[in-house]
């Protein structure tokens, strides 16, 4: 009852959505991985890049690649500012403070949503939203296909910005050492909210991508944040190429489980691919032993 | 003492409410006040006293409602009966979930994210088991008489609710008080130096799970039995789980009164907005949201930490506040 040719496209399918999600775990990864700030309002914050995708196509008829040019700084400015204005000061110092702050901001950010915009979903539509493209024996949607080369771009950019820049190379000074990066002269406060800011601006460039082969609504957001987490854990905290390989993982098991189990089943492999993984080698599939 | 008799005198206080009113908008609000109260008192348990932020207490609560419901309809149980039975499958899963993240020593955002994928995982179950009435979920037949629990008036329902929220006072009056309550406490602090001097990080907390887990299915069978259905996304969605923890924190963790002030004062909130406002989607949850950030940025310690109700709890919290 098994072949091959219902296994490949469906394992295809799985690699393009899983890029889409590493998108969204790279930003995640920065802020996580290597500061450690818990960001739960992560999925609140792709609902609002999703909504901006939609209105700049709904009201100005702007083609959601080319929002990127818009999204990106919009979400970059909006990161830097909650991280400043917000989370930093409401943190005290503590984990459990950035968690309950970033749950109460993603309540905030759906609910406003839920207000705005009622609970209705809402899709784009462009000329190339049901382009297909032939992969052997397999169609795949063209802006998946996209948005796989749009992940790999952003995570290239991504270890160029951490591993290359003055910037990248404060980001790393305080994720080890933030007493000791102080003493040098580097201002702790701007490099979290910078690197903050650039962990959602990967979400403002994931809207875009997903944006035309996707759909938004208040809640949407709920559905990435154990995604995206899941994914960084699984990929080793801080790892870009274990955030990309892992986002394609957590792709082909999802597609994989949807296949055998039904469509509602199929995420449960993710949710406890995420336990085990994080009972059992928290360190990630990728990283290296604590 | 103290303790004992400051508990006393709000029962009594409450009990009376429906002696000399028999006003609906009232007892409604009295009810349902109570309820938000059960809800953030059994978050407390693990949350303030252990210090173990769960993000998934719905994963209980949903389990009590789900056993509440499907032991009156398809095995046959009195309610009266089934509700203790729910605690005790909730016990079991907190019991579950407890034993295998702090066996592996999760804490912090790992276990508040173990939680979540828990609840996440039982939400999807629940959608799609058939004796969970799937999507559909399960309603409860109507049969109005107190030895059904569903009682004519709902003074009964208040009687029954403040009968639970004292069991939750009681158990955080003897975790204040006992050597358990300071052991826990002790591992919240520091678990290492609570090891050191023999207290067992893995059973006390476990224990803690298991207490909270329960007061949160008694709140989910409670449920049932008022609103006569449940559904996935009511039992095991991100809402309760929420409510729970913001009533906790912004009342103060770890205190007997943070929690009971905290749901109440956002009960309060939530129905000034919604007369004010009318019935806005989402307005409830952006004023907890908005006030869980609030609190978490000004009142790090909840309305309790103010130190107008408990001021030597307020002084001794500062004094750990420095040492730390």
């Amino acid at each position: 009852m098994f072949d091959v040719s219902i296994l490949f496209p469906s394992v295809l399918n799985g690699i393009t959505t899983g890029a889409v999600y590493a998108l969204i775990a790279l930003g995640l990864t920065l802020i996580y991985g290597v500061l450690h700030i818990i960001n739960f309002a992560h999925g609140a914050s792709l609902m609002v890049a999703l909504y901006g995708v939609y209105l700049l196509k709904e009201r100005w008829g702007i083609d959601p690649y080319a929002a990127l040019l818009v999204v990106v700084p919009a979400m970059f400015v909006m990161g830097y500012a909650l991280q400043r204005g917000i989370i930093n000061r409401a943190s005290h110092g503590k984990d459990e403070n950035i968690l309950l702050v970033t749950l109460g901001l993603s309540i905030v950010l759906e609910n406003l949503a839920l207000l705005l915009f009622k609970s209705d979903t809402r899709t784009i539509d462009t000329a190339y939203t049901l382009s297909t493209v032939e992969i052997g024996p397999a169609f795949i949607a063209l802006p998946k296909l996209v948005a796989f080369a749009g992940a790999l771009i952003t995570a290239a950019v991504l270890l160029l910005i951490v591993q290359k820049t003055d910037l990248g190379r404060a980001i790393r000074a305080v994720a080890k050492e933030k007493q000791g990066a102080r003493l040098m002269g580097i201002d702790v406060d701007h490099v979290y909210a910078m690197c903050f800011g650039l962990g959602l601006a990967c979400l403002g460039a994931a809207a875009c991508f997903l944006m035309p082969a996707y759909y938004v609504n208040p809640q949407v957001g709920n559905g990435f944040v154990l995604v995206a987490f899941t994914i960084v854990v699984l990929g080793g905290m801080g790892s870009f190429a274990g955030a990309f390989l892992g986002g394609l993982l957590i792709g082909v098991v999802e597609s994989l489980g949807g296949l055998l189990l039904g469509e509602s089943l199929g995420q449960v492999g993710i949710f406890l691919i995420f336990i085990l993984v994080l009972l059992l080698r928290p360190q990630g599939l990728f990283g290296a032993k604590a | 003492m103290k303790d004992l008799r400051n508990i006393l005198l709000f029962v009594l206080v409450v009990a009376s409410i429906p002696l000399w009113s028999d006003s609906g908008v009232l007892l409604n609000f009295v009810m349902t006040a109570l309820y938000a109260c059960l809800l953030a008192q059994a978050w407390n348990v693990l949350g303030g006293f252990g210090g173990q932020f769960s993000f998934g207490h719905a994963l209980f609560f949903g389990t009590g409602a789900y056993v509440q419901a499907i032991a009156q309809m398809q095995w046959g149980l009195n309610a009266w009966l089934a509700l203790p039975l729910g605690m005790a499958f909730a016990a079991a899963v907190g019991a579950f979930v407890g034993a295998l993240s702090f066996r592996y020593g999760l804490k912090g955002s790992y276990f508040a994210l173990v939680t979540l994928a828990f609840a996440e995982v039982f939400r999807i179950v629940a959608t799609s088991v058939p004796f969970t009435g799937a999507g559909v979920g399960l309603m409860l037949p109507l049969r109005e008489s107190a030895a059904n629990m569903q009682f004519g008036t709902r003074a009964g329902f208040v009687w029954l609710m403040l009968g639970l929220v004292t069991l939750a006072l009681g158990i955080t009056a003897w975790l204040r008080h006992s050597r358990f309550g300071a052991c826990l406490q002790a591992v919240r602090d520091n678990e290492d130096a609570a090891r050191a001097v023999g207290v067992d990080p893995f059973r006390v907390k476990l224990a803690a799970t298991v207490i909270s887990a329960a007061l949160m299915g008694a709140a989910g069978a409670f449920y049932v039995q008022v609103f006569q259905y449940i559904d996935p996304g009511i039992a095991y969605g991100p809402h309760t789980s929420v409510e729970a923890l913001v009533g906790a924190i912004v009342g103060g963790m770890g205190t007997l009164w943070g929690p009971v002030l905290g749901a109440l004062g956002l009960h309060i909130l939530a129905d000034l907005t919604r007369n004010l406002f009318g019935q806005l989607p989402g307005i409830n949850m952006v004023i907890y949201g908005s006030v869980l950030v609030l609190i978490v940025m000004f009142l790090p310690r909840g309305i309790a930490g103010l130190g107008v109700f408990t001021p030597g709890q307020w002084l001794r919290s500062e004094k750990k506040g420095e040492r730390s």
